[in-house]
């Protein structure tokens, strides 16, 4: 019991002090997930709206693999991403494995789907009301597609935040693909794993504060958004 | 003047799941002025509107425009029922036409500026569009629809749900815009706003013109039991 006593007052400690450690890994998974964000919005939010103006042939199969795509398991997602980057695998000439692009990779893959789902409900549902409107001023696709995305920023705002914390909290793919190398690939939630396999509650727990930290302000994000949205200012 | 009419329609009709909705309906428009189309509810107005403005699928038949069908549709704007208001604010709901087509952010502006003053929306630029009143709605998507300087002007219903003052200011923004040379077709169940505005009259019933004509003519001397009942406000069907 004074074991995690002591941890948690030295966790405290580590955070307030903003130890070099514990800096260098939340900034690393901050980088990389903030990466894959950038990189999964630009797929899935123009997709997003393709799925919803358009009637193409690939359409049903798309949102089929999107779906199946969200109850993958991130473990296996990683172990996937583990084998086409592996030294055998076809693209195990770009040398990627163990770094924090692989990492990036297989975040993209798992938060794709989910941004894509629920940006698609907003643009499909605004695409129902702008539907008539849209079609009479003879607009382009590309002109309802950056209408839609535009008009539902706020939405498209909550499915990246949404993304975020899945990405932030995931350990098993990025253990995988990563290999939770110190100075390299350790993020927090592989640095937690590994500490708290060592015994080492302090940094372990300081580790996990930042996390819920972050988790907290992305839900406190959602929250705020969901509200100025109901309240109809934009 | 304006290059879109003669408008011809020849056994235009529209189906759905094998059941006529509207049609087949022959009808040349020309000249200027507001042709109203009236008619009970579910005798195909809206359909019929939609049709001509190209946004309905016409199952069989033709529709002539006196130019090509897309540089009509160029020249064309549809206000809605139900009018569509953009998230966005009023002064970028009037722009966005403008926007559309190119023009240059600060310059859609500036003219939205313009027509928001005119039909009265003048005080209301930054508020949120959605969150307007019906009457202002209308207006708005009157605004919106008048900014692109259409040579014709659909409207469905435009003052359901209105109350006096509002379907007052509306009829007049209508009335200047006819006088400034674009064509109307709006549909109504208003008797009084159809004598009002009406140059010509078209009367639907089950999904067919049943008469058609100058608008004096017809509520002078309408030629059909069905018309003059209309007109008296017994129940047609
Ligand atoms: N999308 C649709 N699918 C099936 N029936 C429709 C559809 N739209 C309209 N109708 C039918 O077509 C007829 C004409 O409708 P509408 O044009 O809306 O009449 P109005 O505008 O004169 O009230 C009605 O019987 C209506 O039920
Ligand atoms: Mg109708």
């Amino acid at each position: 019991m004074t074991d995690l006593w002591d941890g948690l007052a030295q966790a405290l400690w580590l955070v307030a002090t903003f130890d070099p450690e514990l800096v260098e890994i939340a900034a690393r998974s901050l980088r990389v997930t903030l990466s894959a964000l950038v990189v999964a919005s630009a797929i899935a939010m123009p997709l997003a709206a393709l799925l919803a103006v358009r009637r193409f042939r690939w359409r049903r199969v798309i949102i089929a693999i999107l779906n199946a795509l969200m109850g993958l398991p991130p473990v296996v997602v990683g172990l996937v991403v583990y084998v086409m980057l592996s030294r055998a695998g076809p693209f195990g000439v770009l040398g990627l494995l163990f770094t924090p692009t692989a990492m990036i990779i297989a975040q993209v893959i798992i938060i794709v789907p989910l941004i894509a789902s629920i940006a698609h409900q907003s643009l499909r549902d605004l695409w129902q009301d702008y539907h008539d409107l849209l079609i009479s001023m003879n607009v382009t696709q590309w002109q309802k597609i950056r209408t839609l995305l535009w008009d539902t920023r706020r939405a498209l705002l909550t499915a990246a935040l949404a993304g975020f914390g899945r990405a932030i909290g995931e350990v098993g793919a990025i253990m995988i693909v990563g290999g939770n190398i110190d100075h390299a690939t350790r993020v927090l939630t592989t640095a937690i794993a590994l500490e708290t396999g060592k015994g080492d509650f302090a940094l372990a727990l300081a580790l996990g504060f930042v996390l819920i930290g972050l988790a907290v302000a992305v839900n406190l994000a959602i929250h705020w958004l969901s509200r100025t949205e109901r309240e109809g200012r934009w | 003047m304006s290059d879109l009419f003669p408008l011809t329609v020849r056994g235009a009709t529209t189906r759905r799941r094998g059941k006529v909705l509207v049609g087949p309906v022959d009808l040349t428009l020309s000249g200027n002025g507001a042709c109203v189309v009236i008619g009970p509810n579910g005798s195909g107005k809206t359909t019929l509107l939609r049709l001509l403005h190209g946004a309905a699928r016409l199952s069989s038949g033709t529709i002539d425009w006196a130019c090509p069908m897309a540089k009509a549709r160029r020249a064309q704007a549809f206000v809605f029922q139900r009018p569509v208001m953009l998230r966005r604010s009023v002064l970028d709901n009037i722009a966005y036409p403008l926007i559309i087509r190119g023009t240059s952010r600060a310059q859609a502006r500036a003219q939205a500026r313009d027509w928001a003053e005119r039909v009265g929306l003048g005080d209301m630029l930054d508020r949120a569009a959605p969150v307007l009143s019906g009457g202002e709605q209308q207006k708005l998507a009157l605004a919106r629809a008048l900014i692109g300087q259409p040579k014709l002007l659909f409207l469905d219903e435009p003052c359901t749900a209105l109350d006096g003052s509002a379907m007052r200011e509306i009829e007049q923004i209508l009335t200047d815009a006819k006088a400034a040379g674009t064509r109307l077709i709006l549909s109504t169940h208003d008797m009084g706003q159809a004598r009002r505005l009406a140059d010509q009259v078209v009367f639907l019933l089950r999904g067919q013109v049943h008469e058609s004509g100058p608008a004096a003519e017809f509520f002078e001397t309408p030629r059909t039991e069905q018309a003059r009942a209309f007109l008296k406000g017994d129940i047609v069907e």
